[in-house]
């Protein structure tokens, strides 16, 4: 355990640059996305660079003015922590990278707090990452809603229905999750995750612990869209700009997923709820009902955006299932498909955006013909497509590979057929797109079609090279980071 | 069955508060209802926390030389400051839903959840 300012910084560097963005935003409109980007950059290699420290020296901790862990509040950044931290920096960065206007469908003029909002989202994202207690966990899960319930509203009118929704839905989670972690304070007298844990060894069996998991793991399961508390995200990030969608398809959702695998695979005591609670074997079967549901939605959609929606509810269900299985290679396939998917959705939400930049439309059938006018966007939206259905050697595949693995060696063989028969679902609903994209013309009463500039095209480039990327050196990935995490959290 | 009631009545008035928040959430058709029943069930958590500050005969949580420095003489003034936090986060929720409201009353004129159901099922 080293002391260091990295996991303080992390929080403190977004948060300030919302304060100065939010001023920009009233005084000098075009210097706050300047102000953004900048931030998230720091971030992300601060991010990184904390990640390769407590890969050598073990946590970094940095006690919040000076008082250390009982009486005072901690800053934690373990290798976890820092994996999904560089994710959390890395799309955000992409995403403000991203035109803004495509992106999120207004200008930065003045008055306009959008910058101020994503920074006090990816801030309160990375406060959730290295939260060293359950209560700071809880504020940093609140702040991080309230600023996507807003940037969601920015979609429209049917946006601001949808937000309202998951508003309603999104506290209840919380206030569950608060109310848990009441039982667990009340019967353990700390809130410290590091101290939490030997309280609760002593307490195994008791009643109080097992509603306290239960009231945490279905206020995550909310945060997290874990079927069937998954109602509120189809609509919610189809109505946001495509930007804010894949904001919070990529690294929103994904920080939720973060939060439950340090609660129940760190926190709870080792072997406690694999072993005395069906938590697990819920949150697997859960997830299998997740990925079959999201699937057959998507294959109903006819609006693109509603069909990335209803398959990032899939893709959740993958990641449930990994935390449910709870074998260090199951983890390991969650933990890969948490940044590949982010990779892979993000880059599929900015062609969106592209296609309704350029050719207006949102609707499937209006792809046709697409891959000869806008040949670039389209090769990486099927550089995507491939990724999520899972074809070697992108991305998607080594994940499924992995949650596949953990599902057999656990011997839960209907696990791994649901897994591999839904890459037959999600084959259906992207190959119908990508038929017609390359295979069919385009209707002659059409305006013309261009090529996306080049502005919108390198975010959207360099996600589809990192599909690639993260595909073909995953075992790079798998061997220094996400193996040792895994096998310190399953031992 | 007495006994307990005598004990913690306080946490019998926290589920029902609960119960009746989540109820109004759920049931209820108009959006403005839908979120006093979200406060309703936010503020039993908070009374949840308050009644585990409680300490039998204890005093206001600031040391007093009458008193001494048991911290058991104290009631526990943790809880209190997390739920002062929790209010201010509550606080802010509750606006950006207010707001939230003021743009889908001025898009759709109604704030009825059916009806704005079968607006959207329309476009």
């Amino acid at each position: 355990m080293t002391r260091s300012m990295l996991p303080a910084l992390l929080t403190i560097v977004p948060f300030t640059a919302a304060v100065v963005a939010a001023v920009a935003a009233v005084t000098v409109p075009r210097a706050a996305r300047g102000v953004a980007v900048l931030a998230t950059g720091v971030v992300t290699v601060l991010a990184v660079w904390g990640l390769v420290r407590s890969l050598d020296e073990g946590p970094l901790v940095h006690p919040m003015g000076g008082w250390a862990a009982p009486l005072g509040i901690e800053y934690v950044l373990d290798p976890l922590a820092g994996f999904v931290a560089v994710l959390v920096g890395a799309i955000g960065f992409l995403v403000l990278v991203y035109p803004t206007r495509v992106g999120f469908g207004l200008e930065a003029e003045r008055g306009v707090f959008l910058h101020a909002l994503v920074l006090l989202l990816l801030g309160a994202l990375l406060g959730v990452v290295v939260a060293g207690d359950l209560f700071n966990l809880f504020v940093s899960l609140e702040i991080y809603s309230i600023a996507s319930y807003a940037l969601i509203a920015l979609g429209g009118p049917a946006a601001a229905v949808a937000s309202y929704r998951y508003l309603l839905i999104g506290t209840v989670g919380s206030s569950l999750y608060l109310l848990g972690v009441g039982f667990v304070y009340f019967t353990t007298g700390t809130l410290g995750m590091d101290s939490v844990t030997p309280a609760l060894a002593e307490l195994t069996g008791s009643p109080t612990t097992a509603a306290a998991t239960a009231l945490i793991v279905i206020g995550l399961g909310t945060k997290m869209a874990i079927f069937p508390l998954h109602v509120w995200l189809p609509d919610a990030h189809s109505h946001a700009p495509p930007a804010v969608a894949a904001l919070l398809a990529s690294v929103q959702v994904k920080v939720a997923a973060y939060a439950l695998i340090r609660i129940l695979l760190d926190v709870f005591p080792p072997r406690y709820v694999v072993d005395d609670l069906p938590v697990l074997a819920l949150l697997t079967w859960f997830g299998v009902a997740g990925v079959i549901v999201g699937s057959v939605s998507a294959i109903r959609q006819t609006d693109l955006k509603r069909m990335l929606a209803h398959s990032t509810v899939a893709q959740l269900g993958y990641i449930a299932i990994g935390i449910g299985l709870a074998t260090p290679l199951a983890l390991v396939g969650a933990l890969l498909h948490v940044v590949n998917h982010a990779a892979m959705k993000a880059c599929l939400f900015f062609v969106a955006g592209a296609v309704i930049e350029q050719a207006r439309t949102k609707k499937i059938a209006d792809f046709a013909g697409l891959g000869r006018l806008m040949p670039w966007t389209m090769v990486a939206f099927t550089v995507a497509a491939v990724s999520m259905v899972g074809l070697p050697p992108t991305a998607g595949f080594f994940s499924k590979w992995y949650l596949v693995s953990g599902a057999v060696g656990t011997d839960r063989w209907l696990v791994a057929v649901v897994i591999v028969a839904s890459s037959v679902l999600t084959l259906i609903y992207f190959l119908r797109i990508l038929e017609s994209i390359w295979f069919r013309s385009r209707d002659a009463d059409h305006e013309p079609v261009t090529e996306a500039r080049p502005a919108i095209l390198l975010p959207i480039g360099v996600l589809a090279v990192a599909v690639l990327v993260l595909g073909v050196f995953n075992v790079v990935m798998v061997d220094e980071v996400l193996s040792p995490v895994a096998d310190r959290l399953l031992p | 069955m007495l006994e307990l009631l005598a004990d913690r009545y306080v946490y019998l008035f926290v589920v029902a508060l609960l119960s009746l928040g989540l109820f109004t959430l759920l049931t209820e058709r108009h959006l403005v209802k839908k979120l006093v029943g979200l406060v309703l069930f936010q503020t039993a958590v908070f009374i949840f926390f308050i009644e585990g500050s409680v300490r039998e005969d204890g005093d206001v949580p600031v040391i007093d030389p009458a008193v001494g420095p048991d911290p058991d003489a104290y009631v526990n003034p943790l809880p209190h400051l997390l739920i002062l936090t929790a209010l201010v986060v509550g606080v802010a929720v509750i606006g950006v839903a207010l707001s939230l409201i003021v743009t889908i009353k001025h898009a759709y004129g109604t704030l009825d959840d059916a009806e704005l159901s079968a607006s959207e099922a329309d476009r």
